[in-house]
C-alpha cells in the first residue's frame, strides 16, 4: 500500500456534521488536519429533517458555538424559518428551532472548510484503521493509498455497514444514494470494541407542486428571526413558513393492511430504533386509540420542491408508501421525489470510551457522532467538536476537555454515553440534565466563552464582545441592587394598572424585579432602569434576579455533588476485592469502569449504598497506596 | 467470579434455651455443611429440607451434637446468599462448640444486624423493610409487633411507592409538555396536574398524620407520676404493675430517686416512672429528688397528678399544678373511698380527672384504659390492617417531599414549568430516601410509554 508522503496530527473520517466540528476545531487549534470522506458533494448534508435545534439540541448548538464551532453560524446564514419553542414557559426550556436550506446549508460548510487554514479535503473511503505495533498510525484507504497520522478521529453516521430497507427489498447503503462504509466496523470488532445495530428511518420527500396548501394550516416563523450564534448580528435569509396536516382513520387502515410487508414487523430489521422517532407504522400500531397524527410539511430549501412531511417515516413498501401520503388531507395528488427508507447501521458501544471520546481499547483514537449511538445532527457536532478540540489537545500534550454535566448539555451527553452507553439511538432531552436550570441557551455564552477563547477557537473580536457584555450584565446586577424606589408618582401609576400597592418606599429595584408581574421593560417604564439597555443585558439580569431562588438550590446540588465527581477511581480497580459490594453492583461497574464516583453513582442497579461502600474503600485505597506502591 | 466472604452468629439468645440455631450465610455456606455436618440418611442436603444428624469438630472429627440442618441454597433465603442453619441443643456450652465448629471452617462472626444488612444490600428487601426487621426483634407489645410486621412485608414502602408513582406520572406528563412542544400533546392540563398533586399532598398528610401513634406503638409512651409526699403515688404504681415494686410506707418522702417501670397497658407499652413527692423541703437528699423530678416532666407523654382526695387543695398542691402546666395531664384522685374533701376551685384550669382507690385497686383499670386511648385512637386497630410512619427519620423525609410540593400551584400558573418538574424531582428524591430507592430515569421510558412522541 502506498503512504502518502504527509504526517498529519489529526485525521477525520466522515464529513457529516461530527466531522465538520472536529476537522474545524483541530485546525484552527494549530494542527495540521485531514478530512476525509466517501462524497466531497454530501459535506454536512441533512439525511433526514431539514432543520436545526429545538428542545436540548438548540441548547447544544448554542454551546457550541460559545465554545468556537460552526453549526450556529451555518445555520444563522442558511435558515429559511426560525422559532423559538416554549416561549410561555420558563427561560430554561425556551429553545431556537430552525428551518434549513439543505442545499446552501452544505454549500457553506464546505466553503468554509476549503477556506480554512491547515486543513485538507479528501474524498475516499476508510477500509481500516493502520495500526502497528499496537499503535494507531493512521488509516487505509479502498484506493490503496495510506494516511498517516498521529491521532484519528471517526465519524462514520450510519455509513458503517449500513443497510437501506424500503418493504421487504433492502440493499447495502449509507444513505440514500450513498455507498456505504465496508470493513472498518469488522476491523473495530476484532480489536475488541463491542459493536451493534441500530435502526433510524426517515419519511419521503414529497413533490410540493403536488400538494394543495390551500387545505392546510400555516406555521410561520418568529416575526423578529433570533440567531443561533453569540457572534450572528442578524439573519438576512429569506424566511418562508411550513405547513401542518394529518393522518386520519383511512390513512392508519392502509398501514395496518401493509404491516405483513414491514421489515419492521416481520423481523428482518434487527438494529434497535429511537422511541422518540418513531415510524408512523410504529404510531399507528403502538397507539392504537389516536385517530390521527400530526405532520409538519416542511421545506427542504428555497430553489427546490422537494419537501419533507415530519414524523412521517416508514419503511414500508413504496405500493404502500404512495396511497398512505396520498391519504393526508391536501396530500391527495401527491408526488413522492424520494421514497421513505429505514437504515440499519454499526455503533460502537460508547461505554468504551473516556469522557474525552478517546477509547480505550486504542490509543488516539477518537470516536464522535452516531457511531457513538447518538442520533440529531446538533449531538452528533457536540461530539465532534469535543472529539476534535480533544485529538488537537492529545497532539499538543495537554489534558483533555471534558465538560462537566453542571455545565454544558455537551457534558451531561458524553457523560451519559460513555458512563451508561446506549442500547437506542441517544437523543438529547432537557430532562436528561438534572441541572437544568443552569444549562440554559441564554447563558451559554457565560458558561463556555472562556473555554472556547483560552483553547483559541474564539476571535479576539468576539471575544472582546462577549467581555463587554458580561461586565455590563454585572454592572446592571449591582446597580438595582442598590437602587430604591423613591414612592414616585410615576412609580405609583405604573405599579397600580397592575394591582400592585404593598411596595414599601426604599425596597430594592432588584427586590422588585423579582415579583413574577413585574418585567425588566416595566420598570424601565417606571424610570428606574434604562430603556437603552440591550435586550441581552436585560434579559440576563431579569433571568438571574427571577430565578434565583431556584437557580441557588440548583448550584447548592452541583455542589453536594462535588465531591463524588472528583473522586477518581483508580482504572484497573478490582471491584471483587471491594469487601460487601454485591455481585450485581459489582459485575456492573466491572463492566462500565466508570472514572469518577460520580458516573458510578449514575449507572443504574448501582445503588447509595453502594457508593458509600466504595467510597470508603477509596478513602482506605488511597491511604494504603500513599505508604506502599501496591 | 466475585467470592463473597462469608458469615455465621448464633441467632438465638443467649443463655440455656431448648434449641440453638446457629446461621451461615455466603459461598462458603454449603463447605461449612460438608465439613461439620454429617445427616443420618443416605444422600447430602436437599434445599430447604431439614435433615437430622450430628455435628462433628472438623478439627478433632469428635461428635459435638445431635442437630437439624436446613441449607437453603440462594437465592431463595433470607440473604439471598446460600444459607445454612444448625439447629442443636440449646445449652450455651453446646452452641458455643457447635459455633467454635464452624468457625474453624475459615469463616468469620458476624457483626449485629450484619444478614439483615446482607439482605438488603442484595435488594430482597428495602430499607423500610431492613428497619422493620429490626423493629420485630425488639417489639415489645402485639401492636408494635403487628405494626413492624406491616412494615416488613412492605404495607409502608408500597404506601409510598403509591405516592411515588404519583409524581413519577405527574413529573412524566410535564417533562413531555416541555420536552415536546411541537408534538401534537395539547395545552398543559393544568386542572389534571392539579388534582393529581393535591391528591398527593393529601395521602402525604394523612401519613404524617399517623406518625403520632405509630411512635406510640413502636416506642411506647412514658408516664411521670408527680404529687405531693405521701398521696399514694407508689401505691398507685404498684397497682398499675400489679406488683409491688415500690417501697411504700407511710413516712413521707420514702421514694427519693426516680422508680422506672414498663408494663404493657394491652399492647401500649407504657414506662412508667415513679417520683419523690414534691413539697417544701430542706433535705438535701430530698431537694435532689424533687428537682430530677421537675427535670423529668417536660420529656413525659404524661403526667399522672396524683393527689389525696380526703384532703383540700393546698398551696403545695397549687405549686405541683403550676410545675406541670402545659403538659397532658390526668389528675388521679387517690383514696376516694374516703370522704372527698378535695376540690379544685376555678382558679385551676379543667383537668381530666380520674378517681381511684390504689390500696384496693378500685379505679386502676378505668385510668389505665383512659391513658390508652389517649394515645391510640381505636378506629386504628378496627382495622386488619394499618399502615404507621413509626420513625422520625420516614416523618422528616416525608416533611421535606410535602414542602417541596408547596409550590406547584404558581409555578403552573406562571406555566414555569421547569420549576415544577425541578420541585418534583426533589420530592421524589425525599421520598426515595426513606425506601432506599434513587430517582431515576424511569421518567423517559414513562414518557415514550404513555405518550405518541416523535414528529
Amino acid at each position: 500500500m502506498m503512504s502518502y508522503n504527509k504526517i498529519y496530527d489529526v485525521i477525520v473520517v466522515g464529513a457529516g456534521h461530527a466531522g465538520c466540528e472536529a476537522a474545524l476545531a483541530a485546525a484552527r487549534m494549530g494542527c495540521c488536519t485531514m478530512l476525509i470522506t466517501i462524497n466531497l458533494d454530501s459535506i454536512a448534508h441533512m439525511s433526514c429533517n431539514p432543520s436545526i435545534g429545538g428542545l436540548a439540541k438548540g441548547h447544544i448548538v448554542k454551546e457550541i458555538d460559545a465554545l468556537g464551532g460552526e453549526m450556529a453560524k451555518n445555520i444563522d446564514a442558511t435558515g429559511i424559518q426560525f422559532r423559538i419553542l416554549n416561549t410561555k414557559k420558563g427561560p430554561a426550556v425556551r429553545a431556537s428551532r430552525a428551518q434549513a436550506d439543505k442545499k446552501l446549508y452544505q454549500m457553506r460548510m464546505k466553503s468554509v472548510l476549503e477556506k480554512q487554514e491547515n486543513l485538507d479535503l479528501k474524498q475516499g473511503e476508510v477500509t481500516s484503521l493502520y495500526i502497528e505495533n499496537n499503535e494507531l498510525r493512521g488509516v487505509n484507504l479502498r484506493a490503496g493509498i495510506r494516511y498517516v497520522s498521529k491521532t484519528v478521529v471517526v465519524t462514520t453516521g450510519t455509513f458503517m455497514r449500513g443497510l437501506i430497507h424500503i418493504g421487504l427489498n433492502n440493499f447495502p447503503g449509507g444513505r440514500a444514494g450513498d455507498q456505504p462504509s465496508i470493513g472498518l466496523s469488522d476491523q473495530l470488532c476484532s480489536l475488541g470494541f463491542i459493536v451493534g445495530r441500530l435502526k433510524t428511518g426517515t419519511p419521503a420527500r414529497l413533490d410540493s407542486r403536488t400538494i394543495d396548501f390551500s387545505k392546510l394550516e400555516k406555521q410561520f416563523g418568529d416575526v423578529l428571526p433570533k440567531p443561533f450564534s453569540f457572534s450572528t448580528y442578524k439573519i438576512t435569509m429569506t424566511q418562508v413558513p411550513c405547513h401542518i396536516a394529518y393522518t386520519n382513520q383511512k390513512s392508519h387502515e392502509i398501514i395496518r393492511s401493509g404491516l405483513s410487508r414491514s421489515p419492521l414487523y416481520s423481523g428482518v430489521i434487527e438494529g434497535v430504533g429511537p422511541r422518540y422517532c418513531p415510524s408512523i407504522e410504529d404510531k399507528v400500531v403502538r397507539f392504537p386509540d389516536k385517530d390521527r397524527h400530526q405532520t409538519f410539511i416542511e421545506p427542504e430549501g428555497l430553489d427546490t420542491t422537494e419537501v419533507y412531511p415530519s414524523g412521517m417515516s416508514t419503511s414500508l413498501p413504496i405500493d404502500v408508501q404512495i396511497p398512505f401520503y396520498r391519504s393526508i388531507i391536501g396530500l391527495e395528488r401527491v408526488e413522492i421525489m424520494r421514497p421513505a427508507y429505514a437504515i440499519e447501521y454499526d455503533y460502537v458501544d460508547p461505554i468504551q470510551l473516556h469522557s474525552s471520546l478517546e477509547t480505550k481499547i486504542v490509543k488516539n483514537l477518537y470516536h464522535a457522532g452516531q457511531i457513538n449511538g447518538t442520533s440529531g445532527y446538533e449531538e452528533a457536532a457536540g461530539q465532534g467538536l469535543i472529539a476534535g478540540i480533544n485529538a488537537a489537545l492529545r497532539v499538543k500534550g495537554v489534558d483533555p476537555l471534558v465538560l462537566r454535566r453542571s455545565q454544558a448539555y455537551i457534558g451531561v451527553m458524553i457523560d451519559d454515553l460513555v458512563t451508561l452507553g446506549t442500547k437506542e439511538p441517544y437523543r438529547m432531552f432537557t430532562s436528561r440534565a438534572e441541572y437544568r436550570l443552569l444549562l440554559r441557551e441564554d447563558n451559554a455564552d457565560l458558561r463556555l466563552r472562556d473555554i472556547g477563547k483560552e483553547l483559541g477557537l474564539v476571535s479576539d473580536v468576539e471575544y472582546e464582545y462577549f467581555l463587554k457584555k458580561r461586565e455590563l450584565i454585572a454592572e446592571e446586577l449591582d446597580r438595582i441592587s442598590i437602587i430604591r424606589l423613591k414612592n414616585s408618582d410615576t412609580e405609583t401609576k405604573v405599579l397600580s394598572t397592575f394591582g400592585i400597592q404593598d411596595i414599601k418606599t426604599g425596597t430594592t429595584v432588584e427586590a422588585l424585579l423579582k415579583r413574577s408581574e413585574i418585567s425588566y421593560s416595566l420598570l424601565a417604564e417606571m424610570g428606574l432602569v434604562s430603556r437603552e439597555t440591550p435586550d441581552e443585558i436585560s434579559e440576563q439580569v431579569e433571568i438571574q434576579i427571577k430565578y434565583k431562588g431556584y437557580i441557588d438550590r440548583q448550584l447548592e446540588q452541583v455542589e453536594q455533588s462535588r465531591r463524588l465527581e472528583g473522586t477518581k477511581i483508580p482504572p484497573q480497580l478490582n471491584y471483587s476485592s471491594v469487601k460487601s459490594l454485591t455481585t450485581e453492583v459489582s459485575e456492573k461497574l466491572t463492566k462500565n469502569r466508570p472514572d469518577t464516583l460520580g458516573q458510578a453513582s449514575r449507572i443504574p442497579g448501582v445503588t447509595p449504598a453502594a457508593i458509600s461502600i466504595l467510597s470508603i474503600y477509596l478513602r482506605s485505597f488511597s491511604s494504603k497506596t500513599d505508604q506502599s506502591d501496591v | 467470579m466475585y467470592i463473597r466472604d462469608t458469615i455465621a452468629a448464633v441467632s438465638t439468645p443467649p443463655g440455656n434455651g431448648g434449641i440453638g440455631i446457629i446461621r451461615v450465610s455466603g459461598s462458603k455456606a454449603a463447605a461449612v455443611c460438608d465439613s461439620v455436618f454429617k445427616s443420618v440418611g443416605n444422600g447430602g442436603l436437599i434445599s430447604h429440607r431439614f435433615s437430622f444428624g450430628a455435628i462433628y469438630d472438623p478439627l478433632t472429627g469428635n461428635k459435638v451434637d445431635e442437630a437439624m440442618a436446613v441449607f437453603m441454597s440462594s437465592p431463595k433465603s433470607y440473604t439471598r446468599e446460600d444459607v445454612l442453619e444448625l439447629h442443636c441443643h440449646g445449652g450455651w456450652f453446646v452452641v458455643e462448640q457447635v459455633m467454635a465448629s464452624v468457625l474453624s471452617c475459615g469463616i468469620r462472626l458476624a457483626e449485629p444486624g450484619e444478614f439483615t444488612r446482607r439482605a438488603f444490600l442484595n435488594g430482597r428487601i428495602d430499607l423500610v423493610q431492613a428497619e422493620a426487621v429490626m423493629d420485630i426483634i425488639s417489639s415489645k407489645t402485639e401492636y408494635a409487633l403487628k405494626l413492624a410486621e406491616q412494615q416488613s412485608e412492605g404495607a409502608l414502602s408500597k404506601c409510598i411507592n403509591d405516592i411515588r408513582d404519583l409524581l413519577l406520572n405527574t413529573l412524566a406528563l410535564v417533562e413531555a409538555y416541555i420536552d415536546f412542544p411541537d408534538d401534537d400533546l395539547g395545552d398543559t392540563d393544568i386542572a389534571a396536574i392539579t388534582a393529581t398533586l393535591e391528591n398527593t399532598q393529601r395521602v402525604i398528610a394523612d401519613l404524617l398524620l399517623t406518625f403520632e401513634e405509630g411512635r406510640v406503638i413502636r416506642d411506647g409512651i412514658s408516664i411521670l407520676i408527680i404529687g405531693k409526699p405521701n398521696v399514694g403515688k407508689s401505691s398507685l404504681l404498684n397497682c398499675l404493675l400489679n406488683e409491688n415494686r415500690a417501697i411504700v410506707t407511710h413516712l413521707p418522702g420514702t421514694t427519693r430517686d426516680i422508680i422506672e417501670e414498663t408494663v404493657n397497658f394491652d399492647g401500649l407499652s407504657v414506662r412508667l416512672l415513679d417520683t419523690a413527692g414534691i413539697r417544701n423541703t430542706d433535705d438535701i437528699v430530698e431537694k435532689e429528688g424533687i428537682s430530677r423530678t421537675l427535670d423529668k416532666i417536660s420529656h413525659a407523654d404524661l403526667v399522672l397528678a396524683v393527689f389525696d382526695a380526703s384532703r383540700e387543695l393546698d398551696s403545695e398542691d397549687l405549686m405541683l399544678l403550676d410545675a406541670v402546666a402545659g403538659c397532658q395531664i390526668i389528675a388521679v384522685f387517690n383514696k376516694s373511698d374516703l370522704q372527698e374533701k378535695l376540690s379544685f376551685s376555678n382558679e385551676v384550669p379543667f383537668l381530666d380527672t380520674v378517681r381511684v382507690t390504689a390500696l384496693t385497686g378500685e379505679g386502676v383499670e378505668l385510668l389505665k384504659q383512659r391513658i390508652r386511648k389517649l394515645f391510640l385512637s381505636s378506629s386504628m386497630f378496627d382495622k386488619r390492617e394499618f399502615i404507621a410512619l413509626s420513625k422520625a427519620r420516614h416523618r422528616d423525609a416525608l416533611v421535606s417531599a410535602g414542602q417541596y410540593l408547596q409550590r406547584f400551584s404558581s409555578s403552573l400558573q406562571d406555566q414555569n414549568l421547569e420549576l415544577l418538574a425541578l420541585d418534583l424531582r426533589s420530592a421524589l428524591q425525599a421520598l426515595g430516601e426513606v425506601t432506599g430507592q434513587t430517582a431515576t430515569d424511569d421518567v423517559l421510558d414513562l414518557i415514550f410509554s404513555s405518550f405518541c412522541i416523535g414528529k
